[in-house]
């Protein structure tokens, strides 16, 4: 079999409008959890789960799986990868951007382990940039948020929490 | 016990333990007066879940007949789980279903620390995944224990009798048999000695904070790791089993 006449640029440009079933603002590149494209005989996607349950990623797989044969690419291999695990951290700049329009305040850089440890950062509200905001919930309704409340312009908005 | 049979072992008590847990946290969907507690209760439930399928599809390839993830988890029967006790045990009030997180998770969070530097890279790398959910679940539900120890005198009585009640399970979490002796040695695996050292001393700081007492050294019952289990999850397996039972390899 000759190898495959697309880059991995192509690919991943195409993944880049795959958008994540849960946050549709956000492409799945955006979210990090786009680890790898190689193409040879195949075109073979590494993806990564964000929670263990994400009940998305059954569909993120199936939407990338359209995708690219909606791009004319048969073979398609996808391949679920561990570790080294998910990270908000892995959220592009643009993503943080498109989240904060949407409403959602991203995740602080940097925070895993030691937010988890030492309480929260500050967050600042997506809408108005207050700092002055107050945990209302350390859930929200995907396992990937938590819900907050801005003390300043009184809106209700959710954040990323770092893991 | 050869290496794999001890790891395919060890691998279905994860997925045992963390699919009975999943299932019991799924019983209160719905259940909680508070919107917020609901939220967290579901999400609980649905790591377990996830942390479930990947043991259980790790075990599944390793024992190599071909069982799939479903299979093993609804077409099992009571005395193949080999979930501790302690998670099969009914959720009871609030303060029972705190304790029993607390309990556990202390043990389980030290449990995945550990297995992330073990020499099986499957198991490491889905520890790795589930010791993150682990801490955020275990910061929330500590921080439940010690508000409801204490607050109220009402809170704290009830909580301190959940935690007495829960005690005597928790010293199988501890008790290292062949699985366990094989899985450490072969696989570079947890030191449970060494683990119940440090859950003895995170718990008792819990429990200070909490204002509540360690409970005394006592009998321990156990079984659970060998299939020997109380009443309770039979009930719970023939409510969860019922649909593949009932309607073999139906699917979605």
């Amino acid at each position: 079999m000759v190898a495959l006449a697309i880059s991995r640029e192509q690919v991943m440009a195409w993944l880049g409008d795959v958008a994540d079933p849960e946050i549709p603002v956000l492409a799945i590149t955006d979210l990090g959890i786009v680890r790898n494209v190689t193409i040879q005989d195949d075109v073979v996607v590494e993806l990564t789960p964000t929670y263990s349950g994400c009940p998305a990623t059954e569909v993120i797989e199936q939407s990338v799986l359209d995708a690219l044969h909606r791009h004319g690419v048969e073979n398609v291999t996808i391949k679920r990868v561990l570790s080294p695990p998910w990270t908000t951290d892995w959220i592009s700049e643009d993503g943080r951007d498109k989240l904060r329009e949407y409403g959602i305040a991203p995740p602080a850089s940097g925070g895993s382990k030691r937010e988890l440890l030492h309480g929260n950062r500050d967050v600042a509200c997506p809408r108005c940039t207050s700092l002055n905001t107050a945990v209302v919930s350390e859930f929200g309704s995907t396992a990937c948020k938590a819900s907050y409340k801005c003390s300043d312009c009184l809106e209700p908005f959710e954040y990323f929490k770092c893991i | 016990m050869n290496s794999n049979d001890s790891l395919m072992a060890y691998v279905l008590r994860l997925a045992d333990n963390a699919l009975i847990l999943g299932q019991r946290l799924v019983e209160l969907v719905a259940a909680y007066p508070e919107l917020e507690e609901e939220l967290a209760n579901a999400n609980f439930a649905l790591d377990y879940l996830g942390q479930a399928r990947m043991y259980y599809t790790y075990a599944g390839e390793l024992e190599g007949m071909g069982r799939s993830e479903d299979d093993l988890a609804f077409l099992r029967d009571e005395n193949e789980y080999r979930n501790f006790l302690l998670l099969e045990q009914p959720n009871g009030h609030f303060g029972d279903s705190i304790a029993k997180l607390v309990l556990f998770e202390s043990f389980y969070l030290l449990q995945l620390e550990a297995l992330v530097h073990c020499s099986d890279t499957r198991v490491a790398e889905i520890a790795a995944r589930a010791e993150k959910e682990i801490r955020y679940h275990l910061r929330h539900n500590t921080q439940w224990l010690v508000r409801l120890g204490d607050g109220t005198e009402e809170s704290h009585d009830r909580a301190q009798a959940s935690v007495d009640a829960l005690w005597r399970f928790t010293g199988e979490l501890f008790a290292p048999d062949e699985v366990d002796n094989v899985f450490e040695a072969e696989f570079e695996g947890p030191d449970l000695f060494r683990i119940r050292e440090q859950w003895q001393k995170n718990v008792a700081a819990v429990l200070q904070e909490a204002t509540l007492e360690m409970p005394e050294e006592q009998w321990m019952v156990s079984g659970g790791k060998e299939g020997q289990h109380t009443e309770h999850l039979g009930f719970m397996i023939a409510e969860m089993q019922y649909l593949q039972r009932v309607h073999p390899e139906a699917t979605w």
